[in-house]
């Protein structure tokens, strides 16, 4: 533990990335395996379960550190970070452990089925004899989330340099479906296996937001458009007769959408495609709030699944009869997928399935324009996309974000000018400071704030700090860590994306909002009612 | 009800029966002042009255003021009130001041650590029936290591750094920590360096106790000289061009506030070095143990919260309004503390 303790600190005591990989490089060529399998794990959102929650966590530790809870509580408010508080409230004793990383992650592996009393003395025992810093580790060890500005790509890199296998390559070995635990570093590092490959999808390719005119692209008969679908990316691979749904967050979700077995009948073995999950209810695409009600669910009910199909909105193909085809340009990966789509809507329905394959072609459309592609932007609310993706017909299917083949050209938000009416002070780098905030807008006549949205990103730090000291010296009430505030300050909040919803207060969900601006030139009176909001929900025609 | 020995008012705190302030935040006639930090010792009193020692300082950032020193256990009346200053251990020339009329005792901290830094008078506890403490740091989340392991580290990170031929510039508020840091840091490493704001102070504080050989960075100071060296400098710096051409070069960070994670990320500061001229959680209430005073008044820091378990534990304590900071002053920059109401 002290070697990964001293890495994490490292790694969380400088901004820059060179310093960065070059101390996660010098950890995996010194390292035992096994601790080096577990810190790929960690590092790629691999850890166990959580052994144990966070409100006994919080109990256990005010007990250790001889504080009334109340005041645990506050200085995690403060502090911003559960597993940073622990660590500083409990006292450091003069003992040492010498236990490896491997050890503390099966102990904790094992503490999961274990007694409350077991839990409690084995939580008392380590924080007691591990120091501050080994202590915040391994609080976070069982808290989950070591956000400590390590990118996935980063921890590729540097094992990359130390192994010396090519980032690509070992970004690949370690997607997927792998057990830290049983799996030994050579395995997963080093050795090539076939058999290994069955389940993987591909890194997948992403595009960044276009910066400048869209005519500095060059000719407009290079690209293919499409419409950008506001769903879940995904790769649906068919191999052995076998089938894996993999989201872009590199979770494996066959399980959650049973629809897609239905590829099995239709897709060949050797088939991965590239697309974008949709929920589908009443026929035509819905919104991402509909989505939502399926994210999260392992099992699916029959009712759910009714009311709220998914299809999968391909878009490129990838590996074809068992070829990996990502080195082809895309014009010829599209001929291909639009090949195997016709022929699957061809095939009769199958049997006690579903009398239609959820599969649906993300349409490419050329034009002889930039305008005219301007002008498709346009539409995009109607046929219930986010904007549209330009893809350079010659391009072959790269790794990660990439400039230059593919770039995404979202609509403009909608926006709208809301009043602060609660804060709570943030986390990591914004601990300390209240910079997540609720917004309310009017409603009919102007007497009452209804809350519609959060938003936490969106101003300069210079501005949060503003508000932050308004906030301190305007609080009417406190909940806890949230703050009611006098209505006094206006926001211009921007949001991808709207719909009804029975899950909200205002009646009202948003999809991404966000705070465009402080609009320091508005009165209270001056902000938007809930009426206008609603008025912005599109009539979306069905495909 | 009799009126209080010392009152919270909109200009600062208030002996009506002398008819002077501690360190007000308003022009006022009379001032007693703890300390030279520009939210204790404010321009425009017509009369000063402070320890001996703080008076080059103050006169150095206020000018020419109406300013007499006393030393610290001389007592001094006021219409029958008794007056005097008492280590507080925070910067050199910082007091505490004791408050005495018809047996009642008061004492305000100013600002104040227990922990000896070796370079101002240490704390020494005051028997008093009403305390006035601040609690910047006010929270058990801090608890501060021995200065000694904290330099140690400073001048380990500071060896590292030569020793990949890189500058080491390290921020500390340029009255009090920088000049803590300096006579602590190992001239066997090399060479300390100074921004201008921070030598200013040095020579100020040189009047009153010895300090380590410093050198200012001048417009002829040669960027190849700096290599391998250390730069102590003020916060406000960081960001600016200044430190530009100190590259390459790596930051750090010496206050209290290093000891939460995300006070460092936010300012983008390579290393944070927990070192505080404040008391840290326990360093507060052993303070207040030992002053016997049975009513606590906090003014700034996390006064509701500190109150509320001073309470718990037994006190008579509360809360008061004042415009001390405490040691944001040290970390934020000028602008970003600027307040919209």
């Amino acid at each position: 533990m002290k070697r990964f303790a001293h890495l994490i600190k490292t790694l969380d005591s400088t901004n820059k990335t060179n310093t960065k990989v070059a101390a996660l490089a010098s950890y995996f060529e010194n390292a035992p395996d096994e601790d080096k399998v577990w810190t790929i794990a960690i590092l790629s959102h691999r850890r166990p379960p959580r052994p144990v929650n966070t409100t006994l966590l919080r109990t256990w530790a005010s007990e250790l550190a001889n504080i009334p809870l109340w005041l645990f509580e506050e200085s995690y408010h403060i502090v911003g970070d559960l597993a940073e508080t622990i660590a500083l409230v409990i006292p450091t004793s003069t003992e040492h452990s010498e236990k490896s990383l491997t050890q503390f992650l099966q102990e904790m592996i094992a503490l999961k089925k274990q007694s409350e009393d077991q839990k409690q003395y084995y939580l008392h025992e380590n924080w007691k004899t591990l120091n501050y810093y080994e202590r915040f580790v391994f609080t976070k060890l069982i808290t989950g989330g070591f956000r400590i500005g390590v990118s996935q790509k980063l921890m590729t890199k540097a094992l990359s340099k130390a192994v010396n296998i090519d980032e690509d390559i070992l970004a690949y070995k370690l997607m997927g479906n792998w057990d830290p635990n049983t799996i030994p570093f050579h395995d997963l590092v080093i050795q090539e296996k076939a058999t290994d490959f069955l389940s993987k999808p591909y890194p997948f390719y992403l595009a960044y937001a276009i910066e400048d005119s869209i005519s500095d692209l060059g000719n407009v008969q290079d690209w293919y458009v499409e419409h950008k679908w506001d769903g879940i990316r995904a790769q649906v691979i068919v191999r052995e007769n076998e089938i894996f749904v993999w989201s872009r967050g590199e979770e494996l979700v066959t399980d959650k959408y049973p629809e897609f077995q239905e590829f099995l009948h239709v897709l060949p073995n050797g088939t991965v495609l590239d697309g974008e999950i949709l929920p589908f209810p009443d026929g035509k695409i819905g919104t991402f709030n509909d989505l939502q009600t399926r994210i999260g669910r392992k099992t699916v009910s029959k009712a759910l699944l009714k009311k709220t199909p998914v299809v999968l909105k391909a878009y490129d193909l990838l590996e074809w009869e068992g070829e990996d085809i990502r080195n082809h340009p895309f014009s010829e990966r599209r001929a291909l997928l639009e090949d195997l789509y016709q022929n699957i809507n061809h095939l009769e329905p199958v049997e006690g399935f579903m009398n239609k394959t959820p599969l649906l072609l993300s349409q490419k459309i050329s034009f002889t324009s930039w305008d005219d592609v301007a002008k498709e932007r346009e539409r995009s609310r109607e046929v219930s996309s986010e904007g549209l993706m330009l893809k350079r017909k010659d391009a072959p299917y790269l790794v990660g974000r990439k400039k230059g083949n593919w770039w995404k050209w979202k609509v403009d938000p909608l926006t709208i000018d809301a009043v602060l009416t609660y804060a709570m002070r943030g986390h990591g780098r914004r601990s300390n400071l209240f910079t997540d905030y609720t917004f309310g807008l009017w409603n009919k006549d102007k007497t009452e704030l209804v809350t519609f949205a959060k938003a936490y990103s969106g101003l300069t730090d210079a501005e949060f700090k503003k508000i932050d000291t308004f906030i301190k010296a305007n609080t009417l009430e406190r909940f806890g860590p949230v703050r009611s505030v006098t209505a006094e300050l206006v926001f211009e909040i921007a949001f991808e994306g709207i719909a009804i919803s029975k899950r909200h207060k205002s009646g009202i969900a948003t999809r991404f909002p966000r705070i465009l601006r402080w609009r320091q030139d508005k009165k209270i009176d001056e902000a938007n009612t809930l009426e206008d909001l609603k008025a912005l929900i599109p009539n979306t025609s069905s495909e | 009800m009799k009126k209080p020995l010392l009152e919270f008012t909109n200009k600062g705190i208030y002996c009506a029966a002398a008819n002077v302030y501690l360190d007000p935040w308003k022009p006022v006639d009379k001032a007693i002042i703890t300390h030279g930090h520009s939210d204790h010792s404010r321009w425009g009193h017509k009369q000063y009255i402070t320890h001996h020692t703080n008076i080059p300082i103050i006169k150095h950032r206020l000018g020419d003021i109406n300013v007499s020193g006393r030393a610290y256990g001389e007592i001094f009346s006021i219409n029958n009130v008794k007056f005097s200053f008492h280590p507080a251990g925070h910067i050199v020339g910082s007091s505490q001041i004791r408050v005495e009329h018809k047996g009642e005792v008061w004492v305000f901290t100013g600002d104040y650590k227990i922990e000896d830094d070796s370079i101002s008078v240490p704390f020494e506890p005051v028997q008093c029936h009403t305390f006035i403490t601040e609690c910047t740091f006010g929270l058990p989340a801090f608890k501060w290591i021995p200065q000694q392991e904290v330099m140690s580290d400073i001048n380990e990170w500071w060896a590292q750094n030569q020793s990949e031929g890189k500058t080491s510039v390290l921020f500390g508020y340029s009255l009090g920590k920088a000049q803590r840091l300096i006579q602590h840091l190992d001239p066997s490493i090399g060479k300390i360096y100074t921004h201008g704001a921070v030598e200013n102070m040095n020579e100020v504080i040189r009047t009153i106790v010895d300090l380590p050989t410093t050198t200012l960075i001048t417009n002829q100071t040669k960027k190849e000289e700096l290599s391998g060296n250390i730069i102590i400098a003020p916060p406000s710096v960081h960001g600016g061009t200044w430190i530009k051409k100190m590259v390459p070069y790596v930051t750090a960070s010496a206050s209290g506030w290093m000891a939460f994670r995300g006070a460092r990320r936010r300012r983008a500061i390579d290393k944070g070095f927990v070192l505080s001229d404040h008391c840290d959680w326990e360093g507060l209430l052993s303070a207040i143990r030992e002053t016997g005073a049975s009513k606590i008044i906090s003014t700034h820091g996390y006064t509701d919260i500190f109150s509320r378990y001073l309470r718990e534990i037994g006190y008579d304590a509360r809360t008061e309004k004042t415009q001390y900071e405490g040691e944001l002053s040290e970390i934020e920059t000028e602008k970003g503390s600027e307040v919209i109401k």
